[in-house]
């Protein structure tokens, strides 16, 4: 239950500058998602926000109190800052059991043995250990390993729990599993969340706002789930969150063209665009047909993947990818092959006034 | 005919029948996928077929000859095999740079100095390798060795290619990639493919065929489609894609699951002989299931995950939580609302 | 990582000061005035000087054979380990993982005592073999004389050809067997393989593994000093041994000293850089995941046939000598046959219980190993500490510093320890046990340096990090996550140096004084002084000791691994 207010912070090392100017506003008890590419400061911010780095300028305060100020060098040492944090790497000890490892933030705050068995043994049954205390860490799966872990983090009841792309090193079953568990616990004892990935599927899952940042260290927005991904401010959200086509547009005496093709477009564009225009959407914004209303494509590439058909088609030399659910696939007769010819219509797009270079992802 | 046939195939580590007498028939220029978790026996009839495990029983022959075979005796050594074969781990040497990795199986074969130029080159050239021809296979990504391993497979131009989880050490975005090449060059080149692996959603995209084996023995053999949409029991409708069971209570008039009743909507009823047996266990994907107002299933959305082209719900029906995906354009529920479910394509297994 | 503010000599900078003051102090001054000993004469620079000492028969013959005699070790070394490690590796060799560990024997067993043996068994006039032959079966010379290049070459090649076993079998084992699979498949026969593919691959391993071998032989001195002096061969070590011991310390023996010592250091430092070269360069990665076992290559016919060549390679070269070791040793008189009547137990307790010489030197040896081991281990996991997790401007010279003694070899070590703490500099250790205990951690302070590094690298910064966010300070997280994890490795630092330390040779001779003789000294200075059977009588607790004292490591080693 902490509010974190960051202010003009500012991080170099050496030469390369990892954030500038930055500034973010975290509320009380929310969950809040940094999300962006590898190298893009989101990991060196976190370990701003715990006290392992220090800033060349700006502040940090939790709950109103300053813990990091550049202005005097002043900074409270992590261990004083009453916060909860998990590794990419779990960092469970090795040399101590999972009820050692666990207990000992209490044993740090020196709480006494009786009221520490209970809490620690209340934090493995939180995370669904129970009866695995006295195993080492060596005798777990990464899974395990994870909740220890977390365990170890919350135990202490921390105002805020900082989680390093916690996720990482588990298989895609466990981490769907772990990502629910991590908002239910955040739920439950309705602490603060800073969660850092680079993992857009786990950071819609679980936030409650979304922070997307550049390779550059700079925010490019910040909103709930469905406002980065439905309305994304530019064209490097778009590409980041998912699947982006980006289909090149002409207008030409006031048509909206592909190529040679004038299209049916659920939107159109401000008046004030000029007449270079991409249209961007995503797999599932495309309304698939054999000869129904649309643009004519060709199939350029059919694979069933299971839950769904997964088709690589070609609009007059613009490739766009579009998945379909099975069951719809089967229902509606939309089983192509590759060469057959297609209709493609669309539920919705995004207009950008500029030429967009294809996603690379096709 | 069938150009490779497995015939009561079986391989024994101790006492476990790691493979346990397999059939198989692969058609010349087909590609069959051999799926299932690991341990079940995939990569060791792989390798039964490449010549490096001998056989406990049964017999393999590819054309007109038997390669191996327990009642003769006889196993074809690898070397004399002709195969292609590509491996996880990459497996290129590197000693040698890209260009002698390739001409290493052509030296080895002692063809003419020119052939051997002309058909490295040609496998250079196919895998997108020929301006890396010197490079030292160290400097290449994982998608650029395994290209390099493709390409010394492809270089002696063989009937048969064996790829024991080729893409499982690639970056994701690469396995996808890499995946559409594999295709491509088969269908330039028409060798067979046996190919293994335990992720399913490769295996559908590349095979004609998809084999799904579990600790040694067979469950189904079918194309994509028929594996996906017929699984031939609970394991294969488990291993292939999302999915949920929920034992169910039959009547003739609807079932009870966890003490909440649903009256049967036409056509979707289990067989008979299920119904008979009063219990049975219903299967669904995720993605199958559909809310509805009225009717149907009666439960409460207890979870809801926006995850950008699928929604997640979870529904608590009694105390079982069943899991819905949904497209981000379908209206959904909201969390804590009563909703239905209904099950149109519903897949009916006894209980476990 | 530690909160320091600003301009504040903080605990980083202080352990950095620390460590290096202890590395100048120990490594670097002795070894400066080495350097300044051999090049500075009368107050000025000399080149000239060195060169004529370099010119010198008894100098450039000594530096030739140094040369000829470690070339010679490292190609039959190279060979037999390469052999050897490829049978127990890729062929279907009956009782593989025994014969394993029957390779690993030598390294237990000091060159010097095998050289000590073989001496016994084939000294050209008295040795047991050539008296056999000649006694009974009408030999009319010897027919093998111990004492000349060949003999020593053998000699050491039994006892050092494990560096290449160790490196060449464990590359094998590690290889990911689909790199052979592959070559099988692409159409290439085992025989092919193992040409084409394998030992390329390992190759690297096998240099580096004759790289190390090179540079043990070129400084060793124990095995030249009992095989070659008698006939006149010296290397570089043993001639140092000799101007220091025999001169009395004149100013010219000194200096030719250096100048042998510089020449040493020079080759040694070049053999450790083209080693990390190969290291750093050649070594591919060609370790992988999921692994089968690599296809064998069937012996057949020969299966049998290699099983007891290996078997009588490992009688002839473990077993012969320490059985003769211990048979000497119990004898009345060397010389006497090996009959009942002929032994006697007198000659252990007399060296154990009644002759302080050789008492004194097992006490020695033992708590001489005990103080260095100690001394290097503490010193050792702080300058790793400085060395692999805090960030302090100038650790890279840390490391140098730390590592140098690896390239040096002892008698360079013991030279320099005799230049600076023998009077010149206000303090005289000389013939006091201290100045050897000094030589020793210098020598084995980089054993220390690499077992605490690699056990710091495992404790990844977040271990500290996660304990400091649980509201850990640094020191309480240094008690309760770093050093428990550590502790391992520091174990693992004790008895790397104090097993060593036990049987050392080259360093001690040029230091001992009448009471300070180690193990290694009195076997070897009993020896010369023709007191045959005490000296193996001697050398015989040795091995004892030094076996022991290697099993109950590995058992308390493996033991930790299983819990």
């Amino acid at each position: 239950m902490a509010n974190i207010q960051i202010d003009h912070l500012g991080k170099r090392y050496g030469d390369k500058t990892v954030l500038a100017d930055f500034s973010l506003d975290l509320t009380d008890g929310e969950c809040f998602t940094l999300l962006g590419p590898s190298g893009c400061g989101k990991t060196v911010l976190l370990r701003l926000i715990a006290g392992f780095e220090k800033p060349e300028s700006g502040t940090i305060r939790i709950d109103g109190q300053v813990v990091t100020d550049a202005g005097d060098g002043s900074s409270v040492s992590p261990d004083r800052r009453g916060l909860g944090m998990v590794f990419q790497d779990y960092a469970v000890w090795p040399h101590m059991s999972v009820f050692d490892n666990i207990a000992y933030p209490l044993k740090l705050a020196g709480i006494e043995i009786s009221a520490r068995r209970e809490r620690t043994l209340r934090a493995i049954e939180l995370v669904g250990l129970a009866g695995l205390d006295a195993r080492l860490p060596s005798q777990l799966s990464g899974g395990q390993q994870q909740r220890v872990a977390l365990a170890r983090a919350l135990v202490s009841e921390p105002r805020l729990l900082l989680l390093d792309e916690p996720l990482n090193n588990l298989d895609a079953n466990l981490r769907e599993e772990m990502r629910f568990e991590i908002k239910a616990l955040q739920q439950k004892l309705g602490i603060t969340i800073l969660y850092v990935t680079h993992d857009q599927e786990i950071a819609l899952a679980i936030a409650d706002r979304i922070a997307v940042m550049d390779e550059n260290g700079r925010l490019r927005q910040l909103g709930t789930p469905e406002e980065v991904y439905e309305r994304p401010v530019d064209d490097f959200v778009f590409r980041f969150l998912g699947i982006a086509n980006f289909l090149p547009v002409s207008r030409r005496d006031g048509a909206l063209c592909v190529g040679d093709q004038a299209g049916d477009w659920p939107s159109l564009p401000p008046a004030h665009y000029g007449d270079t225009l991409t249209a961007g959407f995503r797999p599932g914004d495309v309304q698939l047909s054999r000869d129904g209303a649309g643009l004519t494509g060709t199939i350029r590439r059919a694979s069933f993947l299971g839950a769904q058909f997964d088709y690589l088609i070609d609009i007059g030399g613009a490739l766009i990818r579009t998945a379909l659910p099975s069951h719809d696939a089967l229902a509606l007769g939309l089983l192509f092959d590759e060469g057959d010819a297609c209709r493609v219509g669309f539920h919705s797009v995004q207009w950008f006034d500029r030429a967009i270079p294809t996603s690379d992802k096709v | 005919m069938a150009y490779i046939e497995l015939k009561q195939v079986t391989k024994l580590f101790g006492a476990v029948r790691a493979v346990d007498r397999l059939d198989l028939d692969i058609a010349q220029g087909e590609c069959v996928a051999m799926l299932g978790p690991s341990g079940c026996g995939k990569t060791t009839t792989l390798r039964m077929v490449a010549g490096f495990e001998d056989l406990d029983d049964g017999a393999i022959r590819v054309g007109e000859r038997i390669i191996s075979s327990k009642r003769d005796n006889f196993y074809l050594p690898p070397e004399h095999r002709n195969f292609g074969m590509v491996f996880q781990a990459f497996a290129v040497w590197p000693h040698l740079s890209v260009y002698e990795n390739v001409a290493f199986p052509l030296r080895i074969r002692k063809l003419p100095k020119e052939e051997i130029a002309a058909r490295t080159e040609e496998a250079l050239k196919h895998t997108n390798l020929w301006k890396a021809a010197g490079d030292s296979p160290d400097d290449l990504s994982g998608g650029g060795k395994q290209r390099v391993a493709l390409a010394r497979a492809l270089a002696i131009r063989p009937d048969v290619m064996l790829l024991d989880e080729p893409l499982s050490s690639l970056d994701p975005h690469f396995r996808e990639e890499m995946r559409f090449e594999i295709k491509d060059l088969q269908r330039r080149f028409g060798f067979s493919i046996l190919y293994v692996t335990h992720d399913q959603s490769e295996a559908m995209a590349l095979s004609d065929r998809i084999l799904v084996m579990r600790s040694g023995v067979v469950q189904q053999v079918g194309t994509p489609l028929e594996v996906y949409g017929e699984p031939a029991n609970r394991f294969v409708f488990e291993f292939i894609g999302l999915s949920c069971f929920l034992d169910a209570d039959l009547t003739p008039t609807g079932m009870r699951i966890n003490g909440v009743d649903a009256a049967w909507p036409a056509g979707i009823a289990p067989a008979p002989e299920l119904l008979a047996a009063g219990r049975a266990c219903l299967a669904a994907r995720p993605s199958e299931i559909d809310f509805v107002g009225e009717g149907g299933l009666r439960g409460i959305v207890s979870r809801k995950a926006y995850l950008g082209e699928t929604v997640d719900y979870r529904v608590m029906v009694g105390d079982a939580e069943i899991r819905v995906q949904k497209g981000r354009r379908v209206p959904g529920p909201g969390i804590g609302e009563a909703v239905g479910l209904a099950f149109p394509r519903p897949h009916w297994y006894p209980t476990a | 990582m530690i909160a320091t503010k600003r301009f504040n000599f903080g605990t980083p900078e202080l352990l950095f000061t620390l460590s290096v003051a202890v590395l100048l102090i120990v490594v670097v001054f002795p070894m400066l005035l080495i350097f300044f000993n051999a090049f500075w004469v009368d107050g000025h620079f000399n080149v000239t000087d060195v060169l004529r000492v370099l010119q010198r028969q008894e100098t450039y013959q000594a530096l030739g054979n140094s040369l000829v005699l470690s070339g010679g070790v490292t190609v039959t070394g190279t060979l037999v380990g390469t052999l050897f490690a490829w049978l127990v590796t890729r062929t279907d060799l009956p009782f593989k993982k025994t014969m394993k560990l029957l390779f690993l024997v030598p390294f237990m067993l000091p060159a010097f005592i095998g050289a000590l043996a073989w001496k016994m068994l084939l000294s050209p006039r008295a040795g047991y073999i050539n008296r056999f032959f000649m006694d009974y079966l009408g030999f009319d010379s010897p027919i093998f004389n111990i004492y000349s290049y060949a003999g020593i070459i053998l000699v050491e090649t039994m006892y050092l050809f494990p560096f290449v076993f160790i490196q060449v079998s464990g590359a094998l084992e590690r290889m990911d067997p689909t790199l052979e699979e592959s070559a099988r498949i692409s159409g290439a026969d085992l025989f092919t393989i193992t040409r084409k593919i394998t030992i390329p691959l390992v190759m690297p391993s096998i240099l580096s593994g004759a790289l190390l071998i090179m540079l043990y032989s070129m400084a060793h001195f124990g095995t030249v000093a009992v095989l070659g002096i008698e006939t006149g061969i010296y290397n570089i070590p043993t001639l140092i041994y000799e101007k220091i011991h025999q001169s009395a310390g004149s100013f010219d023996s000194i200096r030719t000293a250096t100048v042998l010592a510089t020449v040493l250091v020079i080759t040694a430092a070049a053999i450790l850089w083209l080693q990390n070269r190969i290291l750093s360069k050649g070594r591919y990665q060609i370790i992988a995941g999921k692994s089968f076992r690599p296809s064998e290559l069937k012996l057949r016919g020969l299966r049998i046939p290699i099983l007891i060549f290996c078997l009588a390679y490992i009688a002839l070269t473990i077993v012969l000598p320490t059985v003769t070791i211990f048979m000497v040793g119990g004898l009345k008189t060397y010389g006497l046959p090996f009959a009942l009547e002929n032994m006697t137990w007198a000659n252990y307790s007399h060296i154990l219980f009644e002759w302080d010489l050789t008492r004194d030197s097992i006490w020695n040896s033992i708590s001489l190993g005990l103080a260095s081991a100690l001394v290097t281990m503490f010193a050792g996991v702080i300058i790793s500490y400085v060395i692999v997790k805090m960030k302090v401007r100038g650790k890279g010279l840390l490391e140098f510093l730390g590592m140098l003694p690896f390239s040096v070899p002892g008698s360079v070590i013991a030279l320099g320890v005799i230049l600076a703490w023998s009077g010149k500099f206000g303090v005289s250790l000389y013939n006091t046990v201290w100045i050897i205990l000094i030589a020793y951690i210098a020598r084995y302070m980089a054993f220390s340096l690499k077992a605490n590094s690699a056990a710091l690298e495992q404790v990844h910064d977040s271990l500290v990090e996660a304990a400091r966010a649980s509201g850990a300070t640094m020191a309480q997280a240094l008690r309760d996550v770093v050093i428990p994890l550590v502790r391992p490795g520091m174990v693992a630092a004790f008895f790397l140096i104090f097993l060593p330390a036990l049987r050392e040779l080259t360093v001690s001779v040029l230091l001992y004084g009448p009471t300070t003789r180690t193990i290694g000294v009195a076997i070897y200075t009993l020896n010369e002084d023709g007191e045959t059977v005490y000296s193996a009588a001697l050398a015989g607790i040795a091995l004892i000791i030094i076996v022991t004292g290697e099993v109950l490591i590995k058992r308390l080693v493996t033991g930790k691994n299983a819990a």
